[in-house]
């Protein structure tokens, strides 16, 4: 049986050097999930088995050198740095790209830990042209060199093998001076890579006839939207099916459920609450799950990067960095992970607009909202015979959340006071075939935490409001046990009409009301809101929530409740109002001051409720 | 001569940096006197650029390329 070795190896190296996938071939599945796609912005743990047991290895964000810039990079110096030191470094090294990864190195190394330098991608380096000569390096530095294909697995084993050998410590003499310490420190890895490393006839790389497409002044831009648009249409189309599985699935269950189960309000609350809540969100993680796997490919290939240097010089203006551009992107998925990249950027000003302004990017839980609110005013048209209509308004959502979250950036370049410039001294890493089986997983986590996650949010979500709407006040006792006959004599009825005066000028009714006061905490409840108060309001209907919502007319005037000034409405209201608690607590958390949240809770809101009431009044 | 006026294709010598808050950036990301920069792209409207040194691609806008001083090598190749 393995024991527990108790040894600590940690990996090291510069961003894009291939730590993760090595991480994920040396650990297998066996680590712990963190919740950020990409980019690597936390120290990871995991276990490796190795012959004489399991050894804890620990994955650090990539830094270029000892003394680190950015918040990712002060995380990978600590552990390094920490009171228990490793009991190996393994520095990882992109082999096409020698000089500069030894930078980094020789500064570790003259920490006197036992290291082990793996050498990646030497496919790549042969393509350049560069033949490194290993043994002589492993003379010359004085620990044992393999080189490893971290995406392909070559050489894995043979690493696996030498860490349950003795390692060596580094005695090759960086001849760092303190007050020239770059210079002699490139002076001294030169002569190095002198004596181990030979160049031959490079091959152009395709990255680079990529690069000169990317980054075109018109080509980019056009690959840059077109690229946008697929993803948004993709999210539209493809999820179709597996969206009308779960619908019709959840359908037959309650309709079973209704006939099969003895009238009682434990049925009601199964078939009204419980059911009706989770199958209205539920029925949105396709869409979900293909938005994070287009995020995760356009990081993992390294086009983002691209993205990055194209749009450093227009975001510049708007107080913002090209740095942004990945935590506005994700945020389009998730606000949380997004506002957890901007680590990355060193410039607090820059860190900090960031962070206030990424929530405005719609993200996947706005995704069921706008959907339902769209499908249900929008028609079903094919425009110019290839875009959807309802797949445009769509878009437009996006194009609303974007341009807000870029002008709020504005207002914030000039309302903050902070001097010091930023600067964009980036590499823009290879192109590379995407590591499916990270994607994958990603994907996976992602699909899967959304359903525990919010799931268990929709579900109490349900229960207190199915609680609420079908039971009501009566003048002789507080709580009846007898159901109410309408559902604005109910409990919830009487808190949405009491917020009613509020929301009337936007054109929202007590329904919705209630709806707004549930989906504070997470917007995706709205959906599972609307589903339970339309469920308990027409028992024995069981059909879908879109269709129930458009037959609700308004008692006073006959008209439908949903026109389309209400719905517009609401939809700018969704891609505005500040409805997450989650990206509160991670805002108080990455910026360490609670007036960062509450300004942005208030700023957002404020925006939603003025846009929504010049929407409202102009299409009424 | 500085940096952000080598046109791409060219390639020059650092000579120096000049003193800055992204000078240690600048140094640690291989950018020392003696290194071989060469210009390969300028992002739309010029800035940022992006050079190629050491075997990778290095990204940095015109007012940091500024503050590098370099000496010619070769014209267009």
């Amino acid at each position: 049986m393995a024991g527990n070795s108790n040894k600590t190896f940690v990996l090291a190296g510069n961003p894009n050097a291939g730590k993760s996938s090595l991480f994920n071939e040396l650990t297998g599945m066996r680590q712990k999930i963190t919740n950020i796609p990409g980019t690597t912005i936390e120290n990871k743990k995991g276990t490796v088995k190795l012959d004489s047991g399991n050894a804890l290895l620990i994955d650090t964000p990539g830094t270029y050198s000892m003394f680190p810039k950015s918040l990712d990079e002060i995380e990978a110096v600590k552990v390094i740095n920490s009171d228990a030191p490793p009991d190996c470094l393994i520095y990882v090294a992109d082999a096409s790209n020698l000089k500069r990864n030894l930078f980094y190195f020789s500064q570790l190394a003259d920490l006197k830990l036992p290291m082990i330098l793996v050498l990646n991608m030497v496919d790549v380096a042969n393509f350049k042209g560069v033949v490194i000569d290993t043994e002589r390096l492993e003379k010359e530095l004085g620990i044992r060199i393999f080189k490893v294909n971290a995406r392909s697995g070559e050489g894995i084993a043979a690493l696996k093998e030498a860490l349950d050998q003795k390692q060596f410590v580094p005695h090759y003499d960086f001849k760092a001076i303190a007050e020239s310490e770059h210079e002699s420190r490139y002076d001294a890895i030169d002569h190095l890579l002198q004596k181990a490393v030979g160049i031959k006839n490079p091959v152009e790389m395709l990255s680079s006839k990529l690069d000169k497409l990317a980054t075109h002044p018109v080509w980019g831009y056009i690959i840059f939207l077109g690229i946008l648009f697929l993803i948004f249409q993709s999210v539209f189309t493809l999820a179709e099916y597996p969206m009308r599985w779960i619908e019709s699935g959840f359908e037959s269950l309650s309709n079973y459920l209704s006939a099969s189960l003895p009238d009682h309000w434990i049925k009601s609350l199964f078939v009204n609450g419980i059911i009706a809540g989770l199958a209205g969100v539920v029925v949105f993680v396709p869409q979900i799950t293909i938005l994070f796997f287009f995020m995760v490919l356009l990081e993992d290939t390294g086009y983002m990067a691209r993205v990055s240097f194209i749009t450093d010089r227009m975001l510049r203006s708007l107080g913002l960095s090209g740095k942004s551009v990945i935590p506005l992107l994700s945020g389009a998925a998730c606000a949380i992970p997004a506002i957890m990249s901007t680590r990355t950027i060193e410039n607090w000003k820059d860190r900090l607009i960031t962070i206030m302004v990424t929530p405005l990017m719609s993200c996947s839980a706005r995704l069921p909202v706008y959907t339902l609110l769209i499908s249900m005013a929008i028609p079903n048209k094919m425009i110019l015979g290839f875009m959807n209509l309802q797949a445009l308004v769509l878009l437009a959502m996006y194009v609303l959340g974007t341009a807000a979250a870029l002008l709020a950036a504005l207002a914030f370049k000039f309302i903050l006071k902070h001097d010091i410039p930023s600067f964009f001294i980036m590499e823009l890493p290879l192109y590379h075939t995407p590591r499916w089986k990270n994607i994958w997983t990603t994907c996976w986590q992602k699909a899967t935490s959304f359903i525990t996650e919010a799931g268990k949010v929709i579900l109490i979500v349900s229960i207190v409001l199915w609680f609420l709407a079908s039971y009501g006040p009566k003048p002789e006792q507080t709580v009846s046990i007898q159901e109410v006959e309408q559902l604005d004599q109910s409990y919830a009825g009487k808190i949405g009409k009491s917020i009613e005066p509020v929301i009337k000028p936007i054109g929202f009714n007590w329904k919705i009301g209630i709806a707004l006061i549930t989906s504070f905490a997470a917007r995706e409840v709205f959906v599972g809101t609307m589903s339970t108060i339309y469920s308990v309001e027409n028992e024995d209907d069981h059909e879908q929530i879109r269709n129930k919502m458009r037959k609700d007319t308004d008692p006073a005037t006959g008209q439908p409740v949903y026109s389309l000034a209400v719905v517009l409405s609401l939809l700018v209201f969704y891609a505005f109002a500040m409805q997450c608690m989650s990206t509160l607590a991670v805002v108080y958390k990455e910026t360490k001051q609670w007036k960062w949240p509450v300004i942005q809770f208030f700023y957002m809101t404020g925006l939603a409720y003025i846009g929504s009431f010049i929407v409202y009044n102009l299409f009424s | 001569m500085n940096l952000d006026e080598l046109k791409i294709g060219q390639i020059a010598k650092i000579l120096a940096v000049q003193e800055s808050l992204f000078r240690d950036k600048l140094m640690e990301m291989g950018c020392v006197p003696g290194a071989l920069i060469k210009t390969i792209l300028r992002a739309p409207m010029g800035d940022p650029m992006a050079f190629e040194l050491e075997g990778y691609t290095l990204s940095m806008r015109k007012a940091e390329a500024k503050t590098i001083s370099i000496q010619l090598i070769k014209q267009n190749i």
